[in-house]
């Protein structure tokens, strides 16, 4: 045989060069904004029935619509692409106009126009900041607003919304919080999160006499709310103690099936757990001796319960986030070895992170058993752990408001879409939205500075984006 | 190792290194294992206090194996490691750092997408209170990483890495730094700066065991060296006597034997 026939054929290097029209970032940016109008045509028009799908497709895609979302978008896109420049530099300008003026008083009177407005209102923003920024009575009076707004949030909207913000934002903002601690801060990606949360609604069925067994005492609900930690904290050291040298996707299984074990439990062991017939729960009920009340099927009053333990929750969590513990679950992130090395106990800080993560979800749990008063082993589907996971990616993985707002949005907006489109349907957007989310904005709506930076450095190729397989530590040579 | 080294080369007892009074570090016939392996077949070294001890040998002769067992990341089946005649072999290399000492990995290991800055600051995180001047005292050891202290770890160059492991582990105040192989990977002029900055922080007061390939740096900042083969200790002598022993010149300085 000679040489050239091994060789194989070189291909070219111009060929390899070369790149063709349909991999420029263009051409893609034209893809995805074709698909968002298409999708949004969808969404607006008429929605399929079930006898007949392609009645609304036909009627969606032939009327007008489908014109008018496709004029948006490719317009976004053409402005985007075509006027950038003229956009930078109007930008550019108006920054400048905005800019504070300088000190020394070389330019005293302020230019006349639209320049003049500008900075007139730019100043205005900016004394108002330092305001802000300078006196903590400000920021006080700031987050009272807010809070006056949330109170006063449930009298605005209609019962069933006020539904949906008790039965399923507040339940989820409490449990991705928690999850938020195992997955964004100490990086162990868990999967079997909804264990927790089921660990905690069945200690309240438990403790309030609700399963087929019954307690040794049976407690008030308040008095449920630390045993449900304390029960979860157990399970959380459980599930962390034969799992400490796992990460990435090895442990994902492992609590995967620590969920099923957990689900399975509950399913099957009826003369318990009541299995799929399921079992009640008591309502929380305050009694003070000289005054008592009682929460009842009214969503407002377990809407302001909840607001205040997620309330507690943060308060306890942003805390952390800047302690020695939030800095030791960084380390350990990005290397145990070395987070070792400089006096970190990487064992008792993964544990702590699983146990704080579970003992949150079991505060959920115990505040939806008791909302609902009824629970069934099919509340508690892995599906659950996937849909707050994915929340908690949305929002920004280790980012506390992120994840506040992703998970808002995320469960906000297929109760939203419930009246445009089709029930069946509402996933499905919703699936739509995360692969685009995660393709343009893989850091989430909110991210971590931290978080901005490990993704900044993967596409520079100098670390890893992979917040949860970081090295397995000990192995080095 | 195809050079035979003889056996009368062995440690001593009453050697000239583990006279006198209580040594900062003192490690007595430790085996260890991985596994079936054994990596360590009864090594003994002593540290004497403010001295610099270097630690040679070729590839795989568990050099990073010793300093682990002395710093508690790996737990010796048989041996001891004493600190200061206290015996804390067993303990957890997180634990032992409060007892001051620092272990600079092999391969560097800073946090890759931290800042200089957080890296430092994390190499202090076993003190209650860290003391301001120690940031100061690192960046006047290296000016480098003053420069850069808002620089991601993980952008900096292999040596300005190296200089902000060591700088790391010395934010932690130890008395006894370990150094599994400073020079890896490292331009001459790079290693020269750097064994500098070592002998600075040795003068300073810091006890230095340092494990190296790079024999001829390693012998001239060292006061006592040891060579390790196979996981056995088969020299030990002052630092200028094994720099010009010809079998250690031979093996690890690439030279002819005559
Ligand atoms: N984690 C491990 N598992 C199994 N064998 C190991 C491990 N680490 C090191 N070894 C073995 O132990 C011996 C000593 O290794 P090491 O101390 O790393 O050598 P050196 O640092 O001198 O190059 C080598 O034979 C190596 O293969
Ligand atoms: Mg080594």
């Amino acid at each position: 045989m000679s040489l050239e026939v091994t060789a194989g054929k070189t291909p070219s290097a111009a060929r390899l060069r070369k790149q063709s029209w349909y991999q420029r970032p263009r051409f893609k940016r034209l893809v995805a904004m074709v698909v968002t109008a298409v999708v949004m045509a969808q969404v607006t028009g008429v929605q399929g029935v079930r006898n007949d799908l392609f009645y609304a497709l036909e009627e969606n895609f032939t009327g007008t619509g489908i014109w008018i979302w496709l004029g948006i978008f490719l317009a976004i896109w053409a402005v985007r692409e075509f006027f950038q420049d003229w956009a930078r530099q109007a930008l550019a300008r108006v920054k400048a106009a905005a800019a504070p003026l300088p000190e020394d008083g070389t330019a005293k009177a302020a230019p006349g126009g639209l320049a003049g407005q500008v900075r007139r209102v730019a100043d205005g923003g900016r004394r108002l900041s330092t305001l802000f920024r300078g006196h903590r009575a400000y920021q006080a009076g700031g987050l009272g607003a807010l809070l006056l707004v949330l109170i006063m949030l449930p009298l605005m909207v209609s019962t069933f919304w006020q539904q949906v913000m008790v039965d399923q934002i507040g339940m989820f903002l409490l449990i991705a919080i928690g999850l938020n601690v195992v997955v964004g801060w100490a990086g162990m990606l868990d999967l079997g999160f909804i264990a927790f949360f089921a660990i905690g609604a069945y200690s309240a069925a438990f403790w309030t006499g609700g399963l087929p067994v019954e307690p040794p005492v049976e407690l008030n609900n308040f008095l449920v709310v630390p045993i449900a930690v304390l029960t979860c904290l157990i399970a959380g050291v459980l599930l962390g103690a034969p799992t400490l040298r796992l990460r990435g996707d090895y442990l994902a299984i492992v609590t995967l099936g620590f969920h099923e074990i957990v689900y399975l439990t509950a399913k099957n062991w009826t003369e318990f757990t009541g299995g799929t017939r399921g079992a009640n729960s008591d309502r929380f009920s305050l009694d003070l001796g000289f005054w008592s009340y009682e929460w009842g099927l009214d969503p407002a009053p377990y809407y302001w319960l909840q607001l205040a333990f997620i309330i507690g929750v943060l308060f306890l969590f942003l805390r952390l986030e800047h302690s020695r513990v939030g800095r030791a679950w960084t380390a350990i992130r990005e290397d145990e070895v070395a987070a070792a090395s400089t006096g970190v106990d990487t064992v008792r800080f993964k544990l702590l992170a699983f146990a704080i993560g579970a003992s949150t979800s079991g505060i959920a749990g115990v505040i939806y058993a008791s909302k609902l008063g009824f629970i069934n082993s099919e509340m508690f589907l892995v599906l659950m752990s996937v849909l707050v996971l994915s929340y908690v990616v949305f929002g920004g993985m280790g980012s506390i408001p992120g994840v506040l707002l992703g998970t808002a949005i995320l469960v906000w907006l297929p109760e939203y879409l419930r009246d445009t489109v089709d029930a069946q349907d509402r996933y499905m957007y919703l699936g739509g939205l995360l692969v685009v989310m995660m393709i343009y904005r893989p850091q989430g709506l909110w991210p971590s500075r931290r978080r901005q930076r490990e993704l900044r450095m993967s596409q520079e190729g100098t670390g890893s984006a992979d917040a949860l397989g970081a090295q397995p530590g000990g192995a080095q040579g | 190792m195809s050079t035979n080294l003889d056996k009368d080369a062995l440690p001593q007892p009453g050697d000239a290194a583990t006279d006198g009074p209580t040594p900062l570090l003192e490690l007595r016939d430790l085996h260890v294992y991985y596994g079936a392996i054994e990596a360590l077949k009864g090594v003994s070294l002593t540290v004497p206090h403010g001295q610099v001890v270097a630690l040679l040998g070729a590839n795989g002769a568990g050099k990073s194996t010793t300093l682990k067992a002395a710093s508690g990341m790996l737990r010796p089946r048989t041996g001891d490691v004493l600190l200061r005649g206290e015996r804390v072999d067993g303990i957890k290399s997180h634990e032992l750092v409060r007892f001051g000492i620092g272990h600079v990995p092999e391969g560097r290991r800073v946090f890759a997408r931290m800042t200089i800055l957080e890296n430092l600051k994390m190499g202090a995180y076993r003190l209650r209170r860290p003391d301001p001047t120690d940031l100061e005292r690192v960046f006047t050891l290296f000016p480098v990483l003053a420069e850069r202290r808002k620089q991601i770890a993980g952008t900096l160059s292999g040596g300005e890495q190296q200089m902000l492991a060591i700088g790391r582990a010395l934010m932690g105040k130890p008395d006894l730094l370990l150094l599994d192989e400073p020079s890896m990977g490292l331009a001459p002029l790079i290693v020269q700066q750097i064994f500098e900055i070592l002998r600075e922080i040795n003068e300073q007061g810091t006890t230095l065991l340092l494990v190296e390939q790079n024999a001829s740096q390693a012998l001239r900042l060292a006061d006592y060296g040891y060579v390790l083969e196979t996981g056995a200790v088969v020299m030990s002598d002052q630092a200028d006597a094994l720099l010009s022993d010809p079998r250690v010149r031979a093996a690890y300085l690439g030279e002819a034997v005559e």
